[in-house]
């Protein structure tokens, strides 16, 4: 493996780890306040769709951009309606939402464009352009820092950048913040934030509310940005694989990057060799797609570090009378 | 929760058929939406499913496959797990059929379906053993690890189909085909030494009936022996169980074993009953389909086999309306969805109004 092989591969991570981060952040906050969120990959999805279709009738993928948060965001609000207010059960809603996204896109995408489920490829200004950073071609000689800058930082979509800012904006908010305190009061103890005067209702809808914008943010970016247009089924389970990531990071805003940066290297390297060889063994390209999920269980079973959960998550709160 | 305030046949009646009434209203407000007709629509799909015997051949098919998976999960909640890997060990089940019928020579169609019926449920049990090992003695959140053995399932088959059991002539990721001695009986051979025409061609076989007795031995199970009961105390309340001294790690192992095995059967109808060989998608979402049926047949085993039916004919009719109108078949994953919602998340949507009448026709 050469260098120009390796600088290949981390800037398509870069590239493919940016959905994941948005949609594990998501997951981040909404389970932070106590409300489970399986629906990532449903959201992803919708908001594919939508910003697709409305980047390609606008021509503008800004305009795709709000199209996608605004359905990511009602389907956030689904969520939290079935969650929140009518204390159903978080992850049977989070089910319903997924195969709603599923069955949605494709229903709505054929009667809209009568492709078989996708969108019309999307160019131009309908897609998110690459963005050179600043000196990035002056430093393209200068070894080893030059280069990771100018070719694995630079030349990426502007989300890239926004969802990278999003982890310290995230951490900041939920540790450095009133309202990120509250937050995370929310989802270990409600009857406390309750009885302090706080509304946990309220908390939970913005929680909510906040996880879809960055859903939708992420799913913008599958469709508009990644790839040129909507396809079927496009979000491929990276909604889990953020789930994934969240429990990998134990809940955490700077783990969630590493976390996310790993698995999309694990995406990267599976694109680039479909099988791997490592001298003793050759690994299939479908070990390596089953790595994440692998990677999660062995987290999850404590053997490694012990990933404990927000201690409300999954409850919802019923306030005594 | 607070204590009932609507009898029970309510309870188990109209809280679904309400939630499936909204549901289907939905439904047809997506039709209207893109511009179809859902009248047109549901007529294309009662036709298409229920219309003959080549119809009921197809629903009573896939019906069989969502009885099985429906009852892995119903089982699966009386004792308050939600094992959303249903998908995940019928896949898996599907590769126990294929190599207890590719490789052992059976001489007939009911040997082979014992077998496979054993090693289907082996198989599937097996990819549920881990995830509940795992709840029971680590703690770990078993509809998350369920969901991620789905992947790992998908995964590992799709490795297995285009690498290990692939023949080497053929290149589509399946397996060789069964012999042909192999072929279950379908409605066809059974109903005609009976005088009654049915038509040769829909794939529904007798595990039809095997799938119903499964239904009737899981009542048994959780009414009528000491296991049920403790399955479902567990589920009522797991520290008053732990007090009555049921153990939780047997319990949890137990339920999810049975869901496991009762999930991997299905596959003895979609690869034996069906194309006869293993496909990358023998599954066709029908672990998730249990999911709706379960919660719609309220995780009861003779609740499921109204809501299996009612899903195999939104199956095959779905199939049939893509066919004869723009409508494409994931029509029928928008109703899925609809009804996991409203019966499984929103029910207390619906149960509340209820209650509210119930209290006012009491009060009278």
């Amino acid at each position: 493996m050469d260098i120009a092989t390796i600088v290949q591969i981390l800037d398509s991570t870069l590239r493919l780890a940016t959905p994941l981060l948005f949609a594990c952040l998501a997951g981040l906050i909404s389970e932070r306040a106590g409300i489970f969120d399986i629906g990532l990959e449903g959201k992803l999805l919708i908001a594919a769709f939508f910003s697709a279709a409305y980047a390609h009738y606008s021509g503008s993928a800004w305009v795709g951009l709000g199209v996608g948060v605004l359905a990511s965001v009602i389907f956030g609000l689904v969520h939290g309606v079935a969650s929140i207010t009518f204390r159903g059960n978080q992850l049977i809603s989070g089910v319903a939402i997924n195969f709603l996204a599923a069955g949605m896109t494709v229903v709505v995408a054929q009667s809209w464009f009568a492709q078989g489920g996708r969108t019309p490829s999307l160019m131009g200004d309908a897609r998110f352009q690459r963005l050179d950073l600043p000196f990035a071609e002056a430093l393209r000689d200068v070894p080893l820092l030059g280069q990771v800058y100018s070719q694995i930082l630079s030349g990426h979509s502007i989300l890239v950048y926004l969802g990278l800012a999003c982890v310290p904006l995230t951490w900041w908010g939920l540790y450095r913040t009133r309202f990120g305190l509250r937050l995370r009061a929310v989802g270990e103890n409600p009857a406390a934030v309750d009885t302090a005067g706080v509304s946990v209702v309220r908390l939970r809808y913005m929680a909510v509310i906040i996880a879809g914008v960055l859903c939708g943010i992420g799913g913008a970016y599958l469709a508009t940005s990644l790839s040129a247009g909507f396809v079927k089924d496009m979000s491929a389970g990276r909604g889990f694989i953020a789930l994934a990531a969240m429990i990998f990071a134990k809940w955490r805003p700077w783990h969630a990057l590493g976390a996310v940066l790993l698995f999309g290297m694990l995406e990267a390297i599976a694109n680039r060799f479909p099988s791997l060889d490592l001298g003793i063994i050759t690994l299939p390209g479908q070990f390596m797609s089953a790595l994440p999920y692998i990677l999660t269980v062995v987290i999850l079973a404590g053997f490694v570090g012990r990933a404990i959960p927000p201690r409300a998550g999954g409850e919802p709160y019923v306030k005594e009378r | 929760m607070s204590a009932r305030r609507i009898p029970q046949w309510a309870d188990v009646t109209l809280v679904p058929l309400i939630s499936l009434l909204i549901a289907f209203a939905l439904s047809a407000l997506v039709i209207l939406a893109i511009g179809e007709d859902p009248v047109r629509a549901t007529r294309l799909m009662v036709n298409g499913a229920l219309g003959s015997t080549y119809g009921w051949g197809y629903t009573l098919y896939y019906a069989t496959n969502f009885l099985f998976t429906g009852l892995a999960v119903s089982i699966a909640f009386q004792a308050r797990l939600f094992n959303i890997g249903g998908e995940g060990q019928a896949m898996l089940g599907g590769l126990g059929v294929a190599l207890a019928c590719l490789f052992i020579p059976w001489p007939n169609w009911w040997t082979a379906i014992i077998a496979a019926m054993a090693s289907a449920a082996l198989f599937g049990a097996l990819w549920a053993m881990i995830p509940a090992w795992l709840q029971a003695k680590r703690g770990s959140h078993i509809v998350i690890t369920t969901i991620m053995f789905n992947f790992i399932a998908f995964s590992l088959m799709n490795y297995l189909l285009s690498h290990v059991l692939r023949p080497p002539a053929s290149m589509d990721p399946a397996t060789a085909r069964f012999p042909a001695q192999l072929r279950l009986p379908r409605l066809h051979d059974i109903l005609e030494p009976l005088g009654i025409e049915f038509s040769r061609s829909g794939p529904a076989n007798v595990m039809l009936f095997i799938a119903l007795a499964a239904c009737v031995l899981a009542w048994v199970m959780l009414w009528r022996t000491r296991l049920g009961f403790e399955i479902r105390a567990f589920g009522q309340s797991e520290p008053a169980a732990h007090y009555a001294g049921i153990s939780s790690v047997k319990i949890i192992m137990l339920v999810m074993l049975i869901s496991g095995g009762l999930a991997g059967m299905m596959a003895v109808n979609s690869v034996m009953g069906g194309p006869q060989r293993l496909v990358m998608n023998a599954v066709e979402g029908a672990g998730f389909i249990g999911i709706a049926v379960a919660l719609m047949g309220r995780s009861h085993p003779f609740g499921i086999i109204p809501a299996a039916l009612l899903f195999g004919f939104l199956f095959q009719g779905g199939s049939e309306l893509a066919i004869e109108t723009s409508i494409p078949r994931e029509m029928i994953v928008i109703i899925q969805a609809l009804v996991i919602m409203f019966t499984g998340a929103l029910d207390n949507m619906v149960r509340r109004p209820l209650e509210a009448v119930f209290v006012m026709l009491r009060g009278r």
